[in-house]
């Protein structure tokens, strides 16, 4: 023993430090960024949005059991081996986007839950690995993803294309979840933190606190893991898991009424210190609107600027370096300060957003309408609508209306699976051609369907939840030019915007519904099982009375004048009448 | 008049017959819970289960022990000569196992004459590392007795060889403490026995390194290779007992529970025993459990100290540092912290780059796997040599006595939860028994005899197979969420909704009765009445 110990210090001498390796054996590469990106918003509410992002290289599309976890959290390797899953997206959010008020959403998602899978073509039973995950994400996240099934869950055919590598894109590999119901609250957070590779120790975690987080207008949280490539030819692969957390704090309800907002104010903590494993750690604030600080002022001022093109706008942000020592002053500790100059001034519309609502009277039948916005001052584009609306709300998919500006829209793509009872939902997507400057109206009508009484929820009067409409477009971008000319490039080429700036991808959501179902007294079965007990009771006694009695003629007995008269007759000795 | 009466009667008594012998058990048969049948006698014959281990001893006699008619009489004539050459009993084992290649569970004991060199002066038994012994025939032996005497003479030693090498009665009611109460008084053994992790069809291993202080140290592990080289081969060998899987992972921040204390004399940070129970638990929540599947873990965590409690030792109970600087928790894993100071002076630039020694680690680590998986290394009786480990880290004899035990065990908790069972569902009659569960009863039963016959038959491979499959299916028996449904919908309840029904009904139909019977009493007495 002793001496395999001397040999292996002599070899350890002759290599450089960083390099002891097991011959043979290649070495894995592990990254870790995080990110903080804060937008100051008109309304005077702040937009923050966290992104935490690990890349993990290893070669999993040969399928070999990779067991050794460093950044990537242990817990999600397992689920990804186990299911083969190929890319995983979930969300929790709680309360919704304005999308009018706030802008686009770095990650849009739905309220409450979302789950969306792709499986790799090698499972064969992709329900039942579905229904396993959801048991184990449901465990993971402590959320209530085990109520997931066949009744909440759609192949969308065109919606979710796999964000990372890999051409496959049969959609019998996907599932698409939503559970609009689902509350997100402290403990659905404290799982998410734990899967940081610092936890809520070290950098930009720290400021993740929950009482804080969850005292907001909106906030989201979510996990995306997908294939990507780790250079531009593409040669080695790698997981990368984002984790994003975005939240806005309202003007009124966090600020108390003062357009000032500044780290300790949102979080309650200030930043000291880097992750030490992340390779890069900043913080991004939105100074787009506000060039030469007329809007806003930010204090601690910092002389690095970012440009980038984001959801197709220039936009211009503040850069706070955590890794350099700099950054954090002489006090040692960074606190952003925001304070607002002017409150007018206002935001860019939105390119495209919709909106959702249930029309109709009565308990029997009613009309689902969709509002998509296209405010595009003269470009039309397509929009892919997805719906997916729970059994017991039976589509009339004949009275399906497309409008735009009073004129039929005849949609180039329709694909509708009918809904099964019990067991699978409506799913309806639509390719739709949005014109110019134009609302465009989705019309379908339902009725209402009878569910059995151990259907319903526990609270059936406040009505059943239906999930968010899902509408994925190539918006035209408003700045055409290729800003990055750093790329190589013939001459010929880069004098006209490349065409992959010229549109960007945007997915909105729109609100869920609610519904009331007719709702049943749920004392009726008892009270009905009584009454019909009553009759049968009722009509069985007088039949057996009739079969079972013998009827005779009898004497009517002597009135009570008589009776009377009869027993004074007894006293007085008389004989009686 | 009359006849309309006995009309009335007939009609009454019609009813009162229709509604017992068709309705009653009617609504008896649809009302009633599934049950399907199961094997209750088979069951209850299982409560008292009567085991019997028996162990295969082939007795080689070794030329020179035996006289030549004694050797008449030996049933089989195998005597041999030991190799010659050979220095060692070393090597004679080897070659001793290319001779025969005995099954698993038995076990085959060499006899050498009392003049044999092959073993030291003061052994008397040599114990290799495949199924053999090497047993040095008594001094006292003479050439001449006869062959009975010689047997009677070797039967109490066999019996020693066979406890330590296969199964002894400790063993046997260790695996049994479920169902078996344990006696009181030796707490050493007690203890002894709640270290290994109960019997399971598999193990999941996790390897952690706790680095609490990341700005300073960044430590670097070669656990693959590591398990490769060390785990792996012990693994590989006790597959036959369960299926294993092995990861690993690097926590951050990863704090301990305790405080240590600064000892001054020693300028080091020490961690007292009595504290080490409260360790854990912080660092387990960091943990995780297994996603992926359900079998129990077994945890090893390295713990690298932050730079400002470092050096940290463990102290036992006597204030003695610990060499290995490591312990272990029975049923939950192991932990060993590897202080890191001395690889860096007082000037280093942190975070200082760390390469683990993994040799060192493992070396702790498998000893605690070893432990816990339950491979006992108990002290053998004087006299007794036992041949150093192999390359494998486990002995073919050691494998066998672990075998030996799990397959009791399973045997014994297969049967707790079989009966347990099946007193659960005799006890509440409302629980529904669907086909698969009756199916998942009527295999572990089997199973379970088969595994009782085979064990009594000494083969220990079907046995310990026959086992697995009878604790895998009467768990998941035991575990069908189907046997819920309806526990908890009482009978009075059925009986609140029926009455309604049922008290108008029978109201009617009690009265006609009772009016029938003392009508037909009135009218015997009359006729007795009449005959007086």
């Amino acid at each position: 023993f002793v001496f395999i110990m001397r040999c292996n210090f002599r070899i350890v001498l002759f290599l450089p430090p960083g390099l002891y390796k097991t011959p043979g054996r290649k070495m894995q590469i592990w990254l870790f960024y995080e990110e903080l990106v804060i937008r100051p918003l008109h309304s005077g509410d702040i937009y923050a949005s966290f992104q935490f992002r690990t890349v993990w290289e290893t070669d999993f599309m040969r399928g070999n059991k990779v067991s050794h976890y460093r950044l990537f959290p242990k817990s999600l390797g397992q689920v990804i081996s186990k299911f083969s899953v190929r890319e995983l997206h979930i969300s929790f959010t709680q309360g919704y986007w304005r999308t009018m008020q706030w802008g686009q959403p770095f990650q849009p998602s739905p309220p409450g839950a979302e789950l969306w899978v792709w499986f790799q073509d090698s499972v064969t039973d992709v329900d039942g690995t579905w229904k396993e995950l959801t048991n184990v994400l449901s465990g993971i996240f402590c959320a209530s993803l085990n109520f997931i099934d066949s009744t909440n869950t759609v192949q969308p055919s065109a919606s979710f294309k796999p964000l990372g590598i890999g051409n496959e894109t049969d959609h019998r590999f996907l599932r698409y979840a939503t559970l609009p119901r689902e509350i997100v609250c402290t403990e659905n957070l404290t799982p998410w933190k734990k899967l940081l590779p610092c936890g809520s120790k070290a950098g930009l975690a720290v400021l993740l606190k929950s009482e804080k987080l969850f005292h907001s207008s909106f906030h989201s949280q979510a996990v995306h893991i997908r294939p990507v490539c780790q250079d531009w030819q593409c040669k080695t692969t790698s997981w990368e898991l984002r984790q994003t957390l975005n939240v806005v704090f309202d003007l009124h309800n966090s600020a108390q009424g003062k357009r000032e907002w500044s780290l300790f104010k949102m979080f309650s903590r200030t930043l000291t210190e880097a992750c030490p494993l992340a390779s890069s750690s900043k913080i991004y604030i939105d100074i787009t609107d506000n060039p030469q600080g007329e809007q806003f002022e930010v204090s601690p001022a910092t002389p690095l600027l970012s440009q980038a093109v984001v959801l197709g706008d220039r936009r211009t942000f503040s850069v706070y370096d955590l890794t350099q020592q700099i950054t954090f002053g002489t006090v040692r500790s960074l606190n952003l300060l925001i304070r607002w100059k002017s409150s007018e001034g206002d935001m860019l519309r939105p390119l495209l957003h919709a909106e959702r609502y249930v029309a109709g009277y009565g308990l029997q039948t009613g009309e689902i309408h969709t509002l998509m916005y296209n405010n595009h001052p003269y470009r039309s584009f397509p929009v892919l609508l997805l719906d997916s609306v729970p059994w017991y709300l039976r589509l009339y998919i004949h009275t399906l209306t497309v409008t735009s500006k009073g004129k039929d829209n005849k949609p180039s793509y329709i694909h509708y699976q009918p809904s099964k009872d019990r067991l699978r939902p409506h799913l309806l997507e639509m390719l739709v051609q949005l014109p110019p400057n134009s609302v465009t109206e989705v019309t379908v009508q339902f009725e209402r369907a009878l569910l059995k009484w151990t259907e319903y929820t526990p609270d059936p009067n406040h009505g059943f939840y239906v999930g968010s409409s899902v509408i994925s477009s190539l918006v035209p971008s408003i700045v055409a030019m290729d800003t990055n000319s750093t790329r190589e490039r013939p001459l010929f080429s880069s004098f006209f915007p490349c065409k992959e700036e010229s549109s960007y991808f945007v997915r909105v959501y729109t609100e869920p519904l609610l519904v009331n179902l007719p709702t049943p007294d749920f004392s009726m079965p008892y009270n009905v099982i009584c009454l019909t007990c009553t009759v049968v009771a009722v009509g069985y006694g007088s039949l057996y009375n009739l079969l079972t009695r013998s009827f005779q003629i009898e004497e009517p007995s002597p009135g009570l004048a008589k009776r009377i008269a009869n027993i004074i007759r007894k006293m007085r000795g008389v004989p009686p009448l | 008049c009359l006849s309309e009466r006995r009309r009335g009667q007939l009609a009454a008594l019609s009813i009162a017959a229709v509604v017992i012998i068709v309705g009653v058990p009617l609504w008896w048969r649809t009302t009633e819970t599934y049950r399907a049948w199961l094997p209750v006698n088979q069951i209850n014959e299982l409560a008292n289960l009567q085991l019997q281990l028996s162990a295969d001893v082939e007795v080689v006699f070794a030329r020179g022990t035996v006289t030549p008619e004694q050797q008449k009489k030996v049933p089989t004539q195998v005597v041999i000569s030991l190799c010659l050459f050979c220095s060692s009993p070393l090597e004679a084992d080897l070659s001793l196992h290319t001779l025969s290649e005995s099954p698993c569970g038995s076990l085959v004991v060499y006899v050498i004459p009392e003049s044999s060199t092959l073993l030291p002066e003061d052994v008397d038994v040599y114990i290799g590392q495949r199924r053999t012994a090497l047993l040095r025939i008594g001094a006292q032996m003479r050439v001449g007795r006869t062959l009975e005497q010689l047997l009677a003479h070797l039967e109490p030693r066999i019996k020693q060889v066979l406890q330590v090498m296969s199964f002894s009665h400790t063993d046997i009611t260790a695996a049994l403490s479920d169902r078996v109460r344990l006696s009181p008084g030796n707490k050493e053994s007690i203890a002894d026995s709640m270290r290994a992790f109960k019997s399971s069809p598999g193990y999941e291993i996790t390897f952690s390194l706790l680095n609490p202080d990341p700005k300073s140290h960044r430590v670097h592990w070669d656990i693959e290779g590591a398990v490769q080289t060390y785990i792996q081969p012990l693994l590989t060998k006790l597959a036959p007992l369960a299926n294993f899987s092995i990861d690993s992972q690097t926590l951050y921040y990863a704090m301990l529970g305790v405080n240590p204390r600064y000892d001054s004399s020693r300028s080091a940070y020490t961690l007292n025993s009595d504290s080490l129970a409260h360790v854990i638990n912080p660092v387990e929540a960091r943990l995780g459990s297994n996603a992926a599947s359900s079998n129990p873990v077994l945890n090893f965590l390295l713990y690298v100290p932050d730079a400002h409690h470092s050096p940290l030792h463990i102290h036992d109970h006597k204030k003695q540092e610990v060499l290995s600087n490591a312990f272990h928790s029975p049923r939950w894993g192991g932990i060993m912290v590897y202080n890191v100071n001395g690889f860096y002076g007082p000037e280093a630039v942190f975070p200082v780059d760390i390469n683990i020694n993994m040799a060192k680690v493992m070396g702790v680590f498998l000893a605690q796997l070893r432990l816990l998986l339950g491979v006992q290394s108990s002290a053998p009786p004087p006299g007794f040599l036992v041949a150093p480990c192999s390359s494998t880290g486990l002995a073919d004899w050691e494998l066998d006595r672990l075998m030996w035990s799990r397959t009791v065990e399973n045997v014994a908790t297969a049967t707790t939860t079989i009966t347990s069972l099946a007193q659960l569902l005799d006890q509440i009659g409302n629980i529904v028994i669907n086909d698969n569960i009756a199916q998942q009863v009527s295999s572990a039963v089997t199973s379970l005899q088969l595994a009782v016959a085979e064990l009594e038959a000494g083969n220990l491979g079907f046995a310990l197979q026959y086992s697995k499959e009878a604790i895998l299916a009467s768990e998941r028996a035991f575990f069908d969420p189907s046997l819920l449904h309806l526990l908890y919908f009482p009978d009075d309840q059925k009986f609140a909704i029926y009455i309604p029904l049922f008290l108008p009904m029978c109201v009617p139909i009690l009265l006609s009765l009772l009016k029938i019977v003392s009508e037909a009493r009135q009218k015997r007495r009359e006729r007795q009445a009449k005959k007086d």
